[in-house]
């Protein structure tokens, strides 16, 4: 019992990691309809730019403004250059163009930092911590709280703040946001903006992890059965649908995996997250699409 | 002056409904063919046949798969490459474990078994739709990466994971050159291409294409969804199997999962996008450009830079500027090679008058 509750936690502490890139997938779309591919390669890029920095020997803070001042140019950048020509295009064009941009990013900060793996060090101790029997890893433990932080942050900035308020009527309905004054190109900056410091935090933690390499840009799969499980628009939805994804990858491993031959971690979340749709077609949380002829 | 249809009358219904009703159209694909079937085999060196031609071929043909179900029934999918996969596997478990069965009548066979595949995965599209449908087909796409790799019985056990796929032979005559392996790989994907073209035609693929303007509407008039939506994954696995067992038999000649992953589903669904979506000429053009264009950057970057570099620079530069280009031709033509095609077509109508 002592182990699956082991098994348990430990797989909710990886959900929270997942959710913290299932967020960034989440901002972007809630805002703007469009299904950005790229939130992994921001993710490696943000990682990348702060351990070069680091490297070079900037101080912790410093590279972490540097890293964060790059996320918010890349986001300007991008509605500038690659949102704002495809205005009115169908979503999959704009998904097609955020793989181009992933293939974009992928290829600069490699080019820029070089592929060598950095290791990443927080200053977070890896030591796990014993309570009542049942192992926990103080990282993890730090990791979820970020995520939670991060959460909370940007529900309140989506519910109090002016900004957050234009955010919702733009996600609404692009021409009746636009007929009320609402800047839409401004709005579309700062939900990339934030996407971009999302994915810098969710590059630290994941960076430290398993050290910054190329790898990273991969976790993006490891968020798509989180959102689709969550609901593409709904905040809580990253968080809720990364918690049973990280918990019933886990448990499916460790208690299924022998029987069926083990390495089913890349397929038994999206299997998931299928059977879970089957029954709510928008995610857990998503909005309700109501269909008219 | 030259592409002109005055004076070209149809008189009969059959005339009417042919796939090419302007006669220098016809001309011009006959042309087109002829050159394929005859003057590439003898004009081209071994490396064009054997790394540019086959596998162009092969890829159109998965793209004109995806075209089917994406371009037009509207189903986003991200799992092309798994049903290639179970293409190939089919078709080198057909030919293993029943030798006597025909080489054309495996590749058929191998593409109903991922038809059938694709049956199953393209079940959920009745409830989900859109991104979370496309998300949903990654599932199909890790599962069957894994279901290959894990599962012994499908590679014969093989220990090394290189399989290598069976010789090809019809009616005797072995196809092992490179010219020969073009040819039927040219024939397969011409007549399957055909086929695609008055398929697109026919009622099945007009409640394609009612489904993919709106699907609720499409209902209303009275198009079954399920059956439409249905036949759509059914043939466009089918492409996709055909494919696979293709570019397992007549390009690599060895069969692994690790030629069919994400990036392959990814390159085809590029392939269809710039190509044009929803046209069969498009699914040739996308592929030849997805394929030529890394080619051509690749010579860019060598010719322009001399001395030493260093390793792998070059390769993430061409992914620079292979990325931004999809951007950019995203941005200037979302319609793709075969709008462009069309544009030119119109205006070679009134060359070189001015109206």
């Amino acid at each position: 019992m002592a182990f699956f509750v082991e098994v348990l936690v430990g797989g909710l502490l990886a959900g929270v990691m997942y959710s913290l890139v299932a967020l960034g997938f989440v901002l972007i779309f809630k805002a703007s309809g469009v299904f950005n591919f790229a939130q992994g390669a921001m993710v490696l890029a943000a990682a990348m730019t702060y351990a070069g920095l680091v490297d070079k020997g900037w101080s912790g803070w410093m590279a972490f403004l540097a890293a964060l001042a790059t996320m918010v140019l890349f986001a300007l950048a991008t509605e500038r250059l690659v949102l704002r020509p495809l205005v009115n295009q169908p979503q999959i064009s704009l998904f097609m163009a955020t793989i181009g941009l992933t293939f974009v990013l992928e290829g600069v900060s490699q080019a820029v930092w070089g592929s060598v793996v950095r290791g990443l060090d927080l200053g977070i101790p890896d030591t796990p911590l014993e309570v009542k029997g049942v192992l926990i890893s103080k990282f993890d433990l730090v990791a979820s709280a970020t995520a939670g932080t991060l959460v909370v942050l940007l529900a309140l900035f989506f519910q109090k703040t002016r900004v957050g308020r234009a955010l919702r009527a733009v996600a609404d309905d692009h021409q009746a946001a636009l007929s009320v004054g609402i800047p839409l190109e401004r709005i579309w900056a700062v939900v990339w903006a934030a996407a971009g410091a999302v994915a810098l935090v969710t590059g630290l933690l994941w960076g430290s992890r398993l050290g910054v390499q190329f790898a990273l840009s991969q976790i993006a799969l490891k968020a798509l059965p989180v959102i689709i499980l969550g609901g593409f628009t709904s905040i809580a939805g990253a968080i809720v649908g990364g918690l049973i994804v990280g918990a019933s990858e886990k448990v499916a491993e460790v208690y299924l995996g022998p029987i069926i031959g083990g390495g089913i971690e890349n397929w038994f979340p999206y299997v998931l997250a299928l059977l879970f749709l089957l029954v709510r077609p928008d995610g857990l949380f998503g909005e309700k699409r109501i269909e008219r002829v | 002056m030259i592409y002109r249809e005055a004076g070209q009358f149809r008189t009969t219904y059959a005339a009417d409904t042919r796939i090419f009703p302007i006669a220098q159209d016809r001309l011009g694909m006959a042309l087109l063919l002829a050159a394929a079937f005859v003057a590439v085999p003898f004009l081209a060196s071994e490396y064009a046949l054997t790394a540019l031609l086959i596998p162009m071929l092969v890829l159109a043909l998965a793209a004109l798969g995806l075209n089917i179900l994406t371009g037009y029934a509207g189903q986003f999918s991200l799992g092309t490459a798994a049903f290639m996969s179970v293409g190939a596997f089919a078709a080198y478990n057909i030919q293993l474990r029943l030798p006597w069965m025909p080489l054309l009548v495996t590749f058929v066979l191998a593409g109903l078994i991922s038809a059938g595949v694709g049956l199953v995965f393209g079940l959920p599209s009745l409830r989900i739709k859109g991104f979370y449908l496309a998300v949903a087909t990654l599932a199909a796409q890790f599962f069957v990466d894994w279901l290959f790799t894990k599962v012994g019985w499908f590679s014969n056990y093989s220990s090394s994971g290189v399989i290598t796929a069976q010789r090809m032979v019809i009616a005797g005559v072995p196809i092992e050159t490179p010219e020969r392996r073009y040819l039927l790989v040219l024939s397969i994907v011409s007549v399957l291409a055909l086929i695609a073209k008055n398929l697109s035609r026919t009622r099945t693929g007009r409640s394609w294409m009612a489904v993919r303007d709106m699907d609720v509407a499409a209902e209303v008039i009275g198009i079954p969804i399920l059956r439409t939506k249905l036949t759509a994954f059914g043939v466009s696995s089918f492409y996709c199997g055909v494919s696979g067992a293709l570019w397992a038999f007549a390009y690599l000649g060895t069969v692994e999962p690790q030629a069919f992953d994400l990036q392959r589903s990814f390159q085809i669904l590029f392939m269809v996008i710039i190509g044009g979506l929803g046209t069969v000429m498009g699914a040739f053009l996308g592929a030849a450009f997805i394929m030529l264009f890394p080619l051509f950057l690749n010579w860019l970057f060598h010719a322009l830079v001399r001395g030493e570099v260093r390793p792998g620079l070059l390769s993430q530069l061409e992914l620079v500027c292979f990325g931004a280009l999809i951007i950019i031709f995203l941005i200037v033509e979302p319609l793709g090679f075969a709008r462009l095609w069309q544009i030119a077509k119109e205006k070679l109508r009134l060359w070189p008058f001015p109206h």
